[in-house]
């Protein structure tokens, strides 16, 4: 800070620096105007409009250009100082022939290295589409955006201070041909004035200043001019874009954009104060912005506005037809000098955006971010084309690097075929529409859900395959061999089990007709009840005998096979004893016996019966529960 | 709550399987949903904030994350932080627990792998949402190892929304906690399950779910005391089999093997008291085990002997090595323990000689409300769990029992071991919902039974005398026949694993449930009330859960917000700030603050701290403290030695947020006098009461945090009017020599300020010639002033 010089000291060293290369110029193009020139062409009247309103300057020149050379002329040169021109982000010239207005044509413009010119000059060649006869009057606007051209100073400042650039330019129109009559004037944003360079016909008025008109310059003249005025508009520079368009054909355009964004103008200086800030944010942070606002295409929709941090909460989005406008906030106001970074995503529908031509699909989107007036000093723009994309070809308005890249998302298996385009310097002005095209078959689409599916098939196929297989390693080890028969046995006792509990069923039919005689005195139909149940229990020991023949063979069988025997001995016992009392009170009701003596002549029967089926079921409950053997804690 | 076995039971045994298939079906369709419920439940701090890390140790845990994803785990290991601990820096490799890091890693590679692809932050925000899912799985196995399969669910579902565990695992709490309490109750269910089937296989994978415990959390410790004294309670209560000894020799010789693989633990594993009684219990299970063996060896008269003599030798070996053990132990001058250890078991510990400890306030013990907010209606469902698992008490119970016991006392000396506390009242809780929906819904089909075979019968002739027990056992007899021909028994031979299914899923049937049945039934109205009950009891459950995890704990704290009459209100001032040091000071720049804020800046604003909430160094923490406190020359010395270029301070006065620097500054005061005398905690208080307005201390008015915090805070309203302490401040107005505020954020809430530059020396040789003098006598009398000279 202390190194630095008071500022009149400086500027008038820069003029100094100026001035000597002017001299220069001026020596060195009075030896080359012959030569520099091919044709003989004069400009009539040059008429430059410089707008300083924002930091990105737009100059629009005016030409009028007559060639009174005896030969045809088909390019227009035009010049611009070295300084001037590497901060040249855009040049786009418009020509028309005649005197009457009409339709103008776009000149393509290149940098050409004409023989004899000082070094200290760049030039830019607009070739005309038709050359220019004798006598014939070119109409011409060129316009020039330069990046970078408007210099803080002082170069730091405090919080309330406002901040102060400095435009240097000529006065007069720097050019290969002698100048006729010309005039420049500069809009500056409003606000204060600090000094200007004054020449004999200037003129300032309310936020314009006008030098000229001048008249007869010879070619190359140069008169250096400085204005030095106040300019608090944001100076949103993004150091690099990084803008990602991820097509989807199953109708998404995905658009992610990374910030790095500073603010370009003068740096702060000493405290933040956030009280001052906040009790006059007008005055007290005059110099720094807030918001910046994004312009995006209708119909975007799930916008998001984050950074490596997470969600940035401050952010207002208003949508019509037209457009979906969407104000951003940084996470704190940027100051001079102050910097963040951010990211900005939001979806598109896919058919506003990608179109089919011929066989071919193309992408037909704008280059630039959406962000408005903010300059990027790099902008990479990578266009993620879906998987099995073909024959991809891209065009751009202007030039850029190119190259290509392969991204893997999303269950991808070859990868996603990726074009990137890198521009350095890039304005509003570029954000111009750029086409990407390319191959894609529709059948690609079901790829990854077809994956998917299968895969997810394969998985529960190897489930089931895996629950049905035997995975024992050793067949005939001792251990799984008692587990084979283990199970066997479980499987006969449950057999077994069954087979008794339908018995018990039977005993249980059979009791009902017991019921049923004593209620309705159906002698005949109780009998072919107990007949039928003869004829069951007869079935069901045929079923039983292999059953426990079987069982009584196998040796796993040692614990339970006791208790099935006594299982059988006791249900036959019982059978027994049901079938005594049955016949004894069907034979008592054709006796026509009374209620009472039936009652007596059955009731021992009765009570040996009950005890019978209890110790029946509580043997079939011990089998039950031993089928499953004793490793639960609670069994024993 | 579906009981598959409670069907099972009355079903016959040709329909069970079938049933059985079911219930299984059943059983695993609603794991699954209490799964999703689990990780859903979560899922609330998503869905009304944003996907981020919350807290402080989250951040930090999520930095060693990135740092392993981005730069593999070899360099992980050998990891040297630089920029934490400036400038002692922290060997991170060695001195964290990295189950977790190694977990998110993991799951992060897969899925990159796989290419989708998630972001690490992503990977980490839904961590912990993901292993409490596990966790409720995990619950489930170890109580159907307990109590069975309904009890089982029943816990699992309780455990899928304990508050207590939500407020750790919700999206984006990404703690040690989260997984390691998947880790602990799978460790636990691993011992159990070893216990009750005695198979090597369990007790192997026991020993590595231990191992992946010790590499998730500190609280390992709590395993291996708590399974040494589950065993002793064994061996005392005369349980002591063979599957005891199988279920604890390896965990203790693999887990400790494998726990000093972790370098954070490294020989900690075997030289702290922590892991002693562990060993203990292992010697003491060896010489049972002898005793066991030469008891079925010898006659009984030759054992007595035996037995004296084995146990005079035994006793004069183990009081050899407890010998040994205490007089090493003694040496040390925690005696072993580590602080935290030993502020367990004496709750009053921390408070009298570690500040660091007693400061967090998660230390503290719990307050009785704490209770019921985090576990709720399961502090009543408890006690009916413990009598249950005492009907009949097992090894498995008895150590359920064991673990809520001891974790009931851990949750009481610190608020943060309620977490260790919620496992245990879910599955107690859940056994005693089910064991009571068992009783009452059996004894509701018996009264239907009752009720439908009485009423034929009332009608039909009075021959029916049998006893109304027989009926009931004829009647359901008859069910099981009709069952079965209705059901038409599948036939076809069951493969292995089914039958191997079937068979887990009926053992827990006892056979004599069907007899209990019938003596345990209680009327049909009083059962009918009860289950609508315990179903309103467990709606106030729900309820509660469902409402502390969208309210009460979805809060990433590092956003706040406030409900207004406009709507919703952001304070996102710490992010703010955050990404002001990120973007705007230099990437070698030091940032002093409090430690609390430590991992946040090293995290999100990638910038150098002088002290974080890995609070490893007393000393240098309490130098922060001492600047702190201290009046500003001075802490410009002391901040200024330390190479720090930025002060962070976070001030609540002007919204009215509570945990702000100002009142944690008595901590930094205690731990800077604590350390560097010359602090006094008394001079800060006001007839010891702690306070900044004009009844304060000039000693509190003048130091560095106070003006820090209130600079030209007077200028807001005109007054100076702190919300959170409710009162004017004391001194208004006064400028800053040495600091220079060079950011604050939109709500105050961070504050920022740089040190100022050492002032240039004009007039050399004068000044030259005094501050030589000075620096001389300073040497002599600055040894308090500065601690850095």
């Amino acid at each position: 800070m202390a190194t630095q010089p008071p500022p009149p000291r400086r500027v008038a060293a820069l003029l100094l620096v100026l001035v000597l290369v002017l001299v220069l110029v001026l020596v060195a193009s009075a030896s080359a105007s012959a030569s520099a020139t091919s044709a003989d062409l004069v400009v009539t009247r040059a008429d430059r409009r410089v707008d300083l309103t924002s930091h990105i300057v737009r100059v629009l020149t005016s030409l009028k250009v007559e060639n009174i050379g005896p030969e045809a002329a088909s390019q227009v040169l035009l010049a611009f100082p070295n300084v001037q021109a590497k901060n040249l982000a855009a040049i786009r010239a418009f020509g028309m022939e005649g005197k009457v207005k009409g339709p103008s044509t776009v000149l393509p413009i290149e940098v050409v290295q004409p023989s004899g010119v000082p070094p200290e000059l760049t030039f830019f060649s607009a070739s005309l589409s038709k050359a220019l006869e004798k006598g014939k009057i070119l109409h011409m606007d060129v316009l020039t955006v330069f990046t970078h051209s408007l210099q803080p100073f002082p170069e730091e400042i405090t919080q309330a201070e406002s901040q102060l650039v400095v435009y240097q330019d000529s006065a007069h129109y720097l050019s290969p041909y002698p100048v006729k009559v010309q005039t420049l004037s500069i809009r500056l944003p409003g606000g204060r004035v600090e000094s200007y360079t004054k020449y004999p016909n200037t003129k300032l008025a309310e936020s314009e200043l006008k030098y000229g008109p001048f008249e007869d310059r010879p070619p190359f003249s140069y008169s250096p001019m400085v204005v030095h005025f106040e300019n608090n508009n944001p100076f949103a520079v993004a150091k690099e874009v990084i803008r990602e368009i991820e097509i989807s054909h199953w109708g998404n355009v995905q658009i992610t954009e990374h910030y790095n964004i500073v603010h370009g103008g003068a740096k702060l200086k000493g405290e933040f104060s956030r009280i001052d800030y906040q009790s006059r944010p007008y005055v007290r942070g005059v110099s720094s912005f807030r918001h910046l606002i994004a312009r995006l295409p209708p119909r975007a929709h799930s916008i998001y506005y984050r950074d490596e941090i997470g969600n940035i909460s401050t952010s207002h989005m208003w949508s019509d037809s037209k457009k979906t406008q969407l104000e951003v906030e940084p996470r704190f106001p940027l100051f001079g000098g102050w910097q963040t970074t951010f990211t900005i995503g939001y979806g598109l529908p896919l058919q506003d955006f990608v179109f089919n031509s011929d066989g071919k699909r193309f992408l037909n989107i704008t280059f630039g971010s959406p962000v408005e007036e903010i300059l990027i000093e790099n902008l990479i723009v990578k266009v993620v084309l879906p998987e099995g994309s073909k024959d991809i070809d891209v065009s751009v308005p202007f030039p850029a690097k190119q190259w290509k890249e392969v991204k893997y998302s999303h269950l991808d298996t070859s990868g996603r075929p990726v074009v990137v385009l890198e521009k350095p310097d890039v304005i509003p002005e570029h954000n111009l529409y750029f086409q990407v095209h390319y191959r894609f078959n529709n059948i690609s689409v079901l790829r990854e859900p077809m994956m998917l599916i299968t895969g997810f098939f394969l998985l529960f196929m190897a489930c089931i395959v895996y629950m049905h297989t035997d995975l024992s390693i050793s067949k005939n080890s001792p251990s799984y061999l008692a587990k084979v028969q283990w199970d066997e046995v479980q499987n006969i006792t449950q057999q077994i089990q069954a087979i008794f509990e339908r018995c018990l069923a039977l005993h249980d039919k059979l009791e009902a007709s017991l019921r049923d005689l004593s209620r309705s005195g159906d002698v005949q139909s109780c009998k072919a009840a107990r007949k039928a149940a003869d004829a069951q229990f007869k079935e069901l020991a045929k079923e039983l005998k292999p059953l426990l023949t079987s069982l009584h063979s196998s040796p796993q069988s040692y614990q339970i096979w006791p208790k099935v025997e006594d299982l059988v001995a006791k249900e036959r016992e019982l059978q027994e004893k049901l079938m005594a009392r049955h016949s004894t009170v069907v034979d008592s009701f054709e006796k026509k016996l009374r209620g009472q003596d039936v009652e007596n002549r059955i009731a021992t029967q009765q009570q040996k019966v009950a005890a019978l089926r209890q110790e029946v079921e509580s043997l079939l409950e011990y089998i039950n529960s031993s089928r499953f053997p004793v490793d639960n804690p609670e069994a024993d | 709550m579906a009981e598959p076995e409670s069907s099972t039971a009355a079903a016959g045994a040709g329909g069970s399987r079938l049933r059985n298939a079911f219930g299984g079906v059943l059983c695993a369709f609603t794991l699954l949903l209490i799964g999703v419920l689990a990780f859903s439940i979560r899922l609330f701090s998503v869905i009304k904030y944003e996907s981020v890390i919350h807290e402080f140790d989250p951040y930090f845990n999520y930095r060693v994350t990135q740092f392993l994803s981005k730069n593999g785990i070899y360099e992980f290991w050998n990891w040297f932080d630089d920029r934490t601990w400036y400038p002692l820096g922290r060997v991170i490799g060695g001195t964290v627990y990295p189950g977790l890091t190694l977990t998110a890693g993991t799951i992060w590679w897969l899925v990159n792998s796989l290419n989708i692809p998630l972001s690490v932050e992503t990977v980490c925000v839904f961590t912990a949402p993901i292993f409490s899912a596990n966790a409720s799985w995990a619950t489930y196995l170890l109580t159907k190892e307990a109590k069975g399969t309904g009890a089982g669910l029943m816990a699992a579902a309780i455990l899928a929304m304990v508050p207590s565990y939500i407020s750790r695992s919700v999206a984006g709490s990404y703690d040690n906690e989260a997984v390691a309490i998947f880790a602990l109750i799978f460790t636990f269910y691993l011992y159990v399950k070893t216990l009750n089937t005695g198979s090597l296989f369990y007790a192997t994978l026991n020993a590595l779910s231990y191992f992946y415990m010790v590499c998730s959390w500190g609280g390992y410790t709590f395993i291996i005391n708590l399974i040494p004294m589950h065993v002793l309670l064994c061996i005392v209560t005369g349980r002591y089999s063979s599957r005891l000894y199988i279920a604890y020799a390896p965990l203790v010789i693999l887990g400790t093997l494998l726990a000093a693989l972790v370098p954070v633990v490294g020989f900690n594993a075997v030289m702290t008291s922590e892991h002693f009684a562990s060993f203990l219990v292992f010697i003491i299970l060896h010489v049972v085990a002898l005793v066991y063996y030469i008891k079925g060896l010898l006659t009984p008269r030759l054992f007595k002997v035996a037995m004296t003599l084995v146990i005079s030798v035994g006793l004069a070996v183990c009081f050899a090595v407890v010998a040994i053990l205490v007089a090493l132990v003694a040496s040390s001058p925690t005696k072993g323990w580590s602080g935290r250890s030993l502020s367990l078991l004496d709750p009053t510990y921390a408070s009298k000689y570690i500040p660091i400890i007693a400061s967090v306030s998660e230390h503290q013990p719990p307050t009785w409300p704490s209770y019921f907010m985090d576990i709720n209606v399961l502090a009543f469902l408890v006690p009916a769990g413990i009598i249950s698992c005492f009907l009949p008490l097992s090894d498995a119970s008895s150590f359920v029992v064991l673990y809520l016991v001891t974790a009931v006392y851990f949750s009481g000396v610190m608020v943060r071991l309620m977490l260790v506390l919620a496992p245990a009242a879910c599955i107690l809780s859940g056994i005693a919902l089910s064991e009571a929906f068992n009783v009452l819904t059996r004894s509701i089909k018996c009264q239907l039974a009752k009720l439908f075979d009485d009423s034929p019968a009332a009608s039909g002739d009075s021959s029916a005398e049998s006893s109304s027990a027989s009926t009931s056992s004829t009647n359901s007899a008859k069910n099981e026949n009709r069952s079965e021909k209705s059901e038409t028994a599948p036939k076809e031979k069951p493969s292995k694993k089914n039958r191997k299914k079937d068979k887990e899923v009926a053992e827990s049937i006892p056979a004599k449930h069907k007899k209990e049945k019938k003596l345990l039934v209680l009327p049909m109205e009083a059962s009918v009330m009860g289950i609508l009950l315990l179903i309103v009891l467990g709606g106030f459950y729900v309820v509660h859960c469902v409402w502390a995890a969208a309210e009460a704990y979805s809060a990433p704290s590092i956003v706040l917000t406030s409900r207004s009459r406009e709507g919703l209100h952001v304070f996102d001032d710490f992010r703010e700030a955050y990404a002001w040091l990120s973007h705007n000071t230099d990437v070698d720049d030091k940032v002093a603050s409090w430690w609390d804020y430590g991992y946040q800046t090293t995290a999100m604003a990638n910038r150098t701290v002088i002290v974080d909430n890995n609070t490893w160094n007393n000393t240098h923490i309490a130098t922060v403290g001492t600047a702190m406190s201290s009046p500003e020359k001075a802490a410009w010395e002391i901040f200024n030695s330390l190479d720090v270029k930025y002060v962070l301070v976070v001030f609540g006065g002007l919204v009215g947020y509570p945990s702000d620097d100002i009142n944690k500054f008595l901590w930094m005061v205690r731990i800077g006098g604590g350390v560097f005398p010359h602090i006094k905690e008394p001079d800060y208080l006001r007839d010891g009461n702690y306070r900044v307005d004009a009844q304060a201390t000039p000693t509190m008015l003048n130091c560095l945090m106070y003006k820090l915090c209130y600079y030209r805070f007077v200028e807001t309203d005109g007054k100076g009017f702190d919300r959170v302490r409710g009162y004017e401040i004391g001194k208004k107005h006064f400028k800053l020599t040495h600091f220079e505020e060079v950011f604050t954020t939109h709500h105050w809430m961070v504050r920022i300020y740089k040190l100022k530059p050492q002032k240039n020396r004009v007039r050399g040789k004068l000044k030259k010639l005094k501050s030589g003098s000075k620096t001389s006598s300073t040497i002599a009398a600055g040894r308090k002033k500065n601690p850095w000279q």
